[in-house]
């Protein structure tokens, strides 16, 4: 399978303190993958290194590669805004712009310019909408306040946002950890429909969900890699004691 | 192996450990009686055998319930996973041996009604090692021990080396005398019956060798396993 990301030897340190230790993982394209472990074990911080995220973050700086198909993204020629674009993220508690629905997809669109008429914004907003399975739901009130949708409906707003700019990959931090179970299937159907035009990481805490909508899991554990699989593999027969012991619920 | 955060859920593996091994005991009391019934010319054990079967299907059943509630409440995974998908398979195995234990009582009563007939003995010595590999092959589920498991599988090529001999007496007392016939028919249904015990078991084999290794069991792959486990 192409890898779509493919991190090679990545380390990540806060100031003196090292969060990720020598991580490999290729991320194969149109796939989910699922990333799992423990608080703290760095699943989120590698996640934010994927569209570099945490270079907001004072102190931060890694060695080590991330490839986007086979482009080092902390080239010094990189446009972080641009690569951002490529590389999308949906956050875990849902968080529209205070302002209409039509204006929350349209936002990104508008600030890399990509339309040409009024009519073009229109179609990538209801396209949106569409694959993000909230176009039926909001179409008589896109002017509405984006804050008075239900939180499962402003998780799949969110969605329809980032895929508006047409990203390549889509980074998922706990994108149902607020939601409740009818909303949280919703958006896991929709990830696994989202997948056949983008590739899609996802940080959860949530194993059966891990289980269910990506094709390989990834494990970490106080910033090592500890296993990387095939999902269905790794949840049925886990290579590594560590991993044993934190899908099936053992003191580690 | 530790043991889970929530201890609830290691009581319930643990009480499908104890239900296992319950219907194992009463199955291997069952088989021994139900032969010793035909030894014995014994009527009132073989009819006991036949009347205690509903013990080993209630167990069954219980195994069931408790391996449905586990898999709903507990959503187990990895070897958690493959134990109660073991658990459940090994318990209709053990319940399909009860009833060959019940079959064989049931020839007990008809050889009852005919004269004793010699070669019946020869079943003291068949049912021997379909005895040990129930017992052993409950013994690998209990301690995840897939080389007895193993070793259980290849316990069933002498059982059938045994019962082909027996099947071959048999036929000769037939054919030396027709009045045979009868008494050897009884004789050749409890000897399938044990036959089958052996089948049985060595699946039980089957079911612990995937539950420990995660692999679905490959004929093909025993010696080299055996070597390398």
């Amino acid at each position: 399978m192409t890898p779509k990301i493919d991190v090679k030897h990545l380390n990540l340190f806060y100031g003196t303190k090292q969060a990720l230790f020598n991580v490999s993982l290729s991320l194969p394209i149109f796939q989910t993958t699922a990333l799992i472990g423990p608080s703290g074990c760095g699943k989120s911080s590698f996640l934010r290194c994927l569209n570099r995220m945490n270079d907001i973050v004072p102190n931060a700086h890694i060695v080590g590669q991330v490839l986007l198909e086979e482009q080092d993204i902390y080239a010094p020629s990189v446009d972080v805004v641009e690569l951002r674009t490529r590389v999308g993220m949906v956050f875990q508690k849902p968080n529209p712009f205070p302002r209409s629905i039509y204006e929350n997809v349209a936002y990104g669109p508008r600030i890399h310019s990509l339309f040409k008429t009024k009519g073009d914004l229109d179609n990538i907003v209801e396209k949106s909408l569409t694959r993000a399975g909230l176009w039926a739901e909001v179409r008589d009130r896109l002017s509405q306040p984006a804050t008075r949708l239900s939180g499962g409906q402003q998780q799949r707003l969110c969605i329809a946002r980032a895929i508006a700019v047409n990203p390549e990959v889509i980074l998922m931090d706990e994108p149902c950890s607020a939601l409740d179970p009818i909303a949280t299937a919703k958006v896991e159907e929709l990830i696994d429909e989202l997948r056949e035009k983008f590739t899609i990481v996802i940080v959860t805490h949530n194993l059966q969900q891990a289980a269910r909508v990506s094709q390989k899991t990834a494990f970490f554990h106080s910033g090592y890699l500890v296993e990387t699989g095939e999902t269905g593999a790794l949840f049925t027969m886990p290579e590594d004691e560590r991993t044993q012991g934190y899908i099936t619920g053992r003191y580690g | 192996m530790n043991e889970h955060i929530v201890k609830a859920y290691d009581e319930e593996l643990k009480q499908l450990h104890a239900l296992i091994h319950h219907m194992g005991e009463l199955t291997v009391e069952q088989i021994r009686d139900a032969t010793e019934s035909i030894l014995k010319r014994d009527g009132a054990l073989a009819r006991q055998v036949i009347n205690e079967d509903y013990k080993i299907d209630l167990l069954e059943t219980k195994v069931d319930e408790l391996a449905v509630r586990i898999l709903a409440l507990r959503q187990p995974v990895a070897s958690d996973l493959r134990t109660v998908l073991a658990a459940l398979k090994i318990s209709n195995q053990v319940e399909r041996i009860a009833d060959y234990a019940s079959n064989i009582a049931k020839r007990a009563l008809m050889l009852n009604e005919i004269d004793p007939f010699p070669a019946a003995e020869g079943l003291a010595t068949l049912v021997k090692i379909p005895k040990r590999m129930i017992e052993r092959a409950l013994a690998a589920f209990a301690t995840n021990d897939v080389n007895l498991a193993l070793h259980v599988w290849h316990m069933d090529y002498e059982v059938d080396v045994q019962y082909n001999a027996y099947l071959r007496q048999l036929f000769d007392d037939m054919i030396t005398n027709p009045k045979n016939v009868s008494p050897c028919t009884h004789l050749l249904f409890a000897a399938k019956n044990i036959e089958r015990i052996g089948d049985q078991s060595t699946n039980i084999a089957e079911a612990v060798y995937t539950m420990v290794t995660g692999k679905p069991f490959k004929e093909s792959d025993t010696v080299k396993n055996e070597n390398e486990v």
